[in-house]
């Protein structure tokens, strides 16, 4: 299947995965999906089409609030989709945003917009006579959601720097290109959602491979240093290296990833590393080549170890490399410096460099919907409606009204506070924590993340006033499960979901995300997690350093040790 | 049926016979047992049937044929009764299903009662529509020899009052026929009046009959053998213990159905798929206190009624209706209170009935309090009616659930008049009712609505809302046996999510592949509302398809739109894809409905 000689000894051998056999039995992508779609007797996917709807984008899930109670009525679970669009560097326009905003409100069970921590939008419930019609309305609008799920590249991350806006504009355009250059050549999204007609050409996939990757694959384009995006969570990373405001190359990044399965050592969240710097006329290339290295070598047979990230450290990040350059014919030149020092966003008005204004919003949760004395959903459909700029969804789940002119700031301005959109009583603790969905739609949770997020920061915010430390905050995240969407695993302190009300807390990472924190409590309720907070967050007001984040402070301290090799110290 | 409580005093099989019964089926497998009784129930109905005609063609003069047409089985009571008293009397009777009923026979008939209800909109209840469109033809014969009387049941609060009954009276005199007896049109509370009439019409009769030297008893046949062999029935229901009581709409359906379970342990009450359960319910207590507060009277204060003397507030709340109104109460209300503008109004038919149609008896008691002193309690008692249980189509069968008996009722539950209303029966079962509270019922056998004998015989069920229930029952006998006949549902309701009754079950059923065919209509799921109907018209030619291969054809569900719309497609799809003029698809449902392949149990 490759055109490069494939290394056996690179290779893991054994019965593939169940995964394996449908991804070939899929005829790309198509499986029965059509046939489920007429089915109006169940309101959810059948067999292998419940995998396969995730290569368009769509997760089949249900109320797990309601799922024991409706199973009691007699009823199947409240099958729905959760659709996740294709918006490289989450740029949308007013016009785009006004008709998701239309479509959340009148087609899905929710009512909501969620900005996720890929930097997209979410509908949530959506139900299967509404899912073609989404994909059509979609397209009429210019968004797909080709691929953002399943074993394939997802939707590529941009940091969202509007200041340097040529910079970012450079940057954008190649994560556009690279997002388009890694989509799978299957014409099943257009037959099956657009009705087009069915082309009689032997379709061939030769970047991901007819049985696509072993695993989901995470890109970005980063801007130093800014790290809004996480680089150390995704599988392949361009690090934007400039002269004089110019983009010139990239430093590559592979192999980071957040993942981990509870009760199995061999899976683990690792850092991405450094192969070294290509030139811009490269980038695609060099894309493409790590792809088609992790897709041969890739793990098929063990899908907890199929990642990127397990692949490197099987065969060694030098031979990775070596295969990566082998392919591309370029070598790597040396890594440029770089370096982050920031993470979170940079809430309210900013001023770009073209004379353009950029206001960032906090969105708690990334729920773009009316909440009872804040319309959010309603003010940013207001603000859409006289917006002359763009909106950018960021990697953080908030917000960028993007691109206003002088003579609008003020109107944008009284909009966002007028419905909610800026509240100044937000604690800088709050505007740097942050959750996955979890229940009740992801089938994944084990705990609550986003629901519960509100009430653990207004917890954590009387613990660091308790200790005077209100002007400080610690990047606190939650995620519902160790799959880990609010990468919890690059937090100071960091909950997964073990079971209802039951968390494992690590802790030790930093402020700008380039440390994996550790486990330090193991499936404890909130009481437990408070007064141990409480304990450490004491000891951190009296005993820092200057300037000390708390993820340093616990580190230094040896309240939990420093995860330098995630593969030997993680677990350790 | 329980062999072992199996009696010969209670069965009519001699005490040989019953032995003889016993040692074969102690050899049988279930399934085996299943097929004989099919075997024997086919059998009976052909007997039956064809038993009739020589009988009364040999003993010309002798012999009192009762016929009824019913929905609920109120006719076939008082037609069993009146058969009864005629027995005793020594006068031959026979009580005939009007669907079994042979109209070819009608010419040689001397005595014929008629009883019979009402249906709809003035139209004869199902059993009695080929009869009473045979008796309205061309080729009706004359009637110079008939002797006959016409009983009519009926319910003053439908405009349509007995109307079915009035038809048949007038026809049958039209063509020639004698007066035995003139007509009754009975309400709700029929018992005593029915009672009166037949034994009146038993001294009409009684002296023609001893002057004929030939007279028999001729047992009636057929239906008895199938009647469980309980101590409980209608007039001694048995208190049966509430198993389960489980709603089984979402959560935000417009809809409240529940799911009923109810034991029949330790009863004898045995049923087929098809019959209904009959059910008493208690008046809401709340609603009791409200009427005796709005009528100034004590619920202590003693009370006559059937004879019996008791409190006001136990008449209320466990004897009399509450719920349904009808214009008799708002006459003798108007009356015993001497509340004038009550009885203006119901000087009124028409305005009554309008006045009437969402209104509760105690939204009319409301409207026109009575003062303190103004009536007796007993005059309340007199003006309200006696309650009539509520009968519901089964929703399983003995074979998958022993002795229980399940149920799908749908709550009666709307704000009129600014004021909450709870169904009666719905409203007991579902909120007064607590699982392990006893409940009176009994069961009304339905011989009308029954699965093909010949389990190979493929049938189409076509019963949206609560109507699914007696098709849950029939899927789970044709499950137990082992039928191979293929089984197509049509469903329909309003929303997908919400409201798909028993909805796990039948994907089930759909993936184990009893159910060959599941087709589902949501009404309100789309902007062009889609009802069964066109599921139907979807599928016109298989469903024509299945009707050549023999099919049998069930509706089960609101008669007043539903059925007729259904039977429309029909028409069409018959007179479409048979290729047959408007007359000749009638003429094929026609017949289909006389070989008892064209079934409904509707309301």
């Amino acid at each position: 299947m490759s055109q490069y000689p494939i290394k056996p000894e690179l290779q893991v051998s054994g019965k593939l995965s169940d995964n394996e056999r449908l991804k070939a039995e899929s005829e790309h992508l198509r499986g029965t999906i059509k046939q489920d779609l007429s089915n109006d007797i169940t309101g959810g996917f059948t067999g292998d089409n419940f995998m396969l709807v995730r290569f368009h984008g769509m997760y089949q899930q249900d109320d797990r609030d309601i799922r024991a109670e409706r199973a009691a009525q007699k009823l199947e679970p409240l099958h729905n989709v959760m659709l996740r669009a294709r918006m490289p560097g989450g740029i949308i326009t007013p016009a785009q945003w006004l008709a998701i905003d239309k479509f959340a409100a009148e087609k899905t069970l929710y009512g909501s917009i969620r900005l996720t921590t890929r930097q997209t939008f979410q509908f949530h419930g959506v139900l299967k006579p509404n899912i073609k019609p989404m994909h059509q309305f979609l397209n009429s609008i210019g968004i797909d959601s080709i691929a953002t799920a399943g074993d394939v590249n997802r939707n590529v991350l941009c940091t969202s720097n509007p200041v340097e806006s040529e910079l970012h504009q450079q940057a954008y355009q190649w994560a556009v290109q690279i997002s388009e250059h890694l989509l799978p050549k299957t014409r099943a999204y257009a037959e099956l959602w657009l009705d087009e007609e069915k082309v009689e050409t032997t379709e061939t996939e030769p970047v991901l491979g007819e049985n696509y990757l072993p695993r989901k694959f995470k890109t970005t384009v980063v801007i130093p240093p800014h790290n809004d995006i996480d680089v150390h969570a995704n599988d392949l990373n361009f690090v934007a290296i400039a002269e004089h405001g110019k983009l010139i190359g990239f430093n590559v990044l592979v192999g980071g990833g957040l993942a981990m399965t509870f009760g199995d050592n061999s899976t683990y969240p690792r850092k991405a590393e450094v192969l070294g710097f290509i030139g811009l006329e490269h980038t695609l290339k060099v894309a493409e080549h790590v792809v088609t290295v992790q897709r041969d070598y890739g793990d098929r047979v063990n899908r907890k170890n199929a990642k990127t990230k397990y692949t490197i450290d099987r065969i060694g990040v030098d031979t990775f490399k070596a295969e990566v350059e082998q392919r591309v014919g370029v070598a790597f030149a040396p890594a440029k410096p770089f370096e982050f020092t920031t993470r979170g966003d940079r809430f309210g008005w900013v001023d770009g460099i073209d004379g353009k204004q950029h206001l960032t919003l906090f969105i708690e949760n990334g729920r773009v919907l009316d909440f009872p004395g804040k319309p959010l959903k309603t003010g940013l459909a207001a603000i859409a409606k006289v917006h002359q700029g763009d909106f950018r969804m960021t990697a953080n789940q908030n917000l960028i009204i993007a691109g206003v002119p002088p003579a609008q700031k003020l109107l944008i301005e009284q909009l966002a506070r007028e419905h909610g959109l800026i509240d100044d009583s937000h604690s800088e603790q709050r505007k740097n924590s942050m959750a996955c969905v979890s229940f009740p739609t992801c089938p994944l949770a084990m705990a609550e993340a986003e629901r519960y997020l509100p009430e653990l920061v207004s917890k954590v915010e009387a613990l660091l006033a308790k200790h005077q430390l209100q002007n400080d905050h610690i990047v606190l995240r939650v995620t519902g499960c160790p799959n880990g969407c609010g990468r919890a695993m690059l937090a100071e302190v960091g909950l997964v979901g073990r079971a209802p009300g039951k968390y494992n807390v690590y802790l030790g990472g930093n402020k700008v995300g380039t440390r994996i924190p550790k486990l330090y409590l193991d499936n404890v309720g909130e009481a437990q997690i408070l007064s141990e907070l409480d304990n450490l967050i004491g000891q951190w007001a009296v005993e820092r350093h200057s300037g000390e984040c708390f993820g340093d402070f616990v580190i230094r301290q040896g309240v939990v040790a420093e995860v330098k090799v995630s593969k030997t110290d993680f677990h350790a | 049926m329980l062999l072992s409580s199996l009696v010969a005093q209670a069965s009519p099989l001699s005490e040989q016979q019953v032995q003889q019964l016993q040692g074969l089926v102690s050899q049988l497998n279930p399934i085996q047992q299943a097929w004989v009784s099919g075997y024997l129930a086919a059998s009976a109905q052909l007997a039956g049937g064809q038993a009739t005609a020589p009988a009364a063609a040999a003993t010309t003069s002798a012999t009192l044929t009762i016929v009824y047409g019913s929905q609920t089985g109120n006719a076939r009571h008082v037609a069993e009764a009146l058969a009864a008293l005629a027995n005793a009397k020594n006068i031959a009777a026979k009580v005939v299903d009007l669907a079994d009923y042979k109209s070819s026979q009608l010419k040689n008939e001397q005595y014929l009662i008629i009883v019979t209800s009402t249906y709809g909109e003035g139209e004869p209840p199902e059993n009695a529509v080929s009869f009473y469109n045979f008796l309205f033809s061309k080729k009706a014969p004359q009637l110079p020899q008939l002797k006959f009387a016409v009983l009519g049941l009926g319910d003053t609060s439908y405009e349509f009052f007995c109307k079915t009954a009035a038809d048949f009276d007038e026809r049958l005199a039209e063509l020639g026929g004698q007066r035995l007896q003139a007509r009754a049109d009975l309400d709700v509370d029929y018992d005593t009046a029915a009672s009166s009439w037949n034994h009146a019409l038993i001294k009409v009769v009684e002296p023609e009959f001893a002057a004929t030297p030939s007279a028999q008893v001729i047992n009636w046949p057929g239906q008895a053998a199938a009647v469980s062999q309980s101590q409980y029935n209608k007039q001694q229901p048995f208190a049966a213990e509430l198993y389960t009581n489980q709603k089984i709409t979402g959560r935000d359906s417009g809809k409240d159905v529940r799911h009923i379970e109810i034991s029949l342990q330790g009863s004898g009450l045995t049923y087929q798929p098809g019959d209904a359960l009959g059910l008493y319910f208690n008046n809401d207590p709340a609603l009791v206190n409200e009427l005796l507060s709005l009528t100034s009277l004590e619920g202590a204060a003693q009370v006559s009624l059937a004879n019996q003397s008791l409190s006001l507030s136990e008449a209320l709340t466990e004897q009399l209706e509450l719920t349904q109104s009808y214009p008799a109460f708002a006459e003798k209300y108007a009356a015993a209170s001497a509340n004038q503008a009550l009885q203006q109004l119901a000087a009124d038919k028409t305005a009554l009935r309008a006045y009437l149609a969402d209104r509760q008896i105690i939204d009319i008691v409301r409207d026109h309090p009575a003062a303190a002193g103004a009536m007796t309690a007993q005059q309340l008692v007199d003006a309200l009616r006696k309650q009539q249980p509520r009968l519901y189509s089964i929703a399983s069968s003995q074979a998958e659930v022993e002795d229980e008996v399940h149920l799908t009722v749908a709550v009666v539950r709307y704000d009129a008049f600014g004021q909450p209303h709870l169904g009666g029966a719905s409203g007991y079962l579902a909120e007064r009712l607590a699982e392990g509270d006893k409940v009176r019922v009994f069961i009304e056998q339905n011989n009308n609505f029954r699965l093909p004998a010949n389990d190979d015989t493929p049938v189409i069920m076509i019963g949206p809302g609560t109507g699914i229930a007696p098709f849950r029952a029939f899927l789970q006998e044709r499950d137990a046996r082992g039928a191979s006949g293929k089984n197509w549902l049509f469903f329909g309701n309003p929303h997908f999510t919400q409201d798909f009754l028993y909805q796990t079950e039948l994907q089930g059923y759909l993936k184990q592949g009893l159910l060959s065919k599941l087709d589902v209509a949501f009404s309100r799921d789309h902007a062009e509302k889609v009802y069964v109907q066109d599921k139907l018209r979807k599928h016109a030619a298989e469903v024509y398809q299945w009707l050549q291969q023999g099919a049998h054809l069930y509706i089960c569900g609101d008669a007043n739109r539903m059925a007729k719309d259904v039977h429309q497609a029909l028409l069409d799809i018959v007179q479409q894809n048979g290729s047959k003029n408007a007359e000749q698809a009638q003429q094929y449902l026609d017949e289909l409905r006389l070989a008892k392949r064209y079934q409904k149990d509707v309301y």
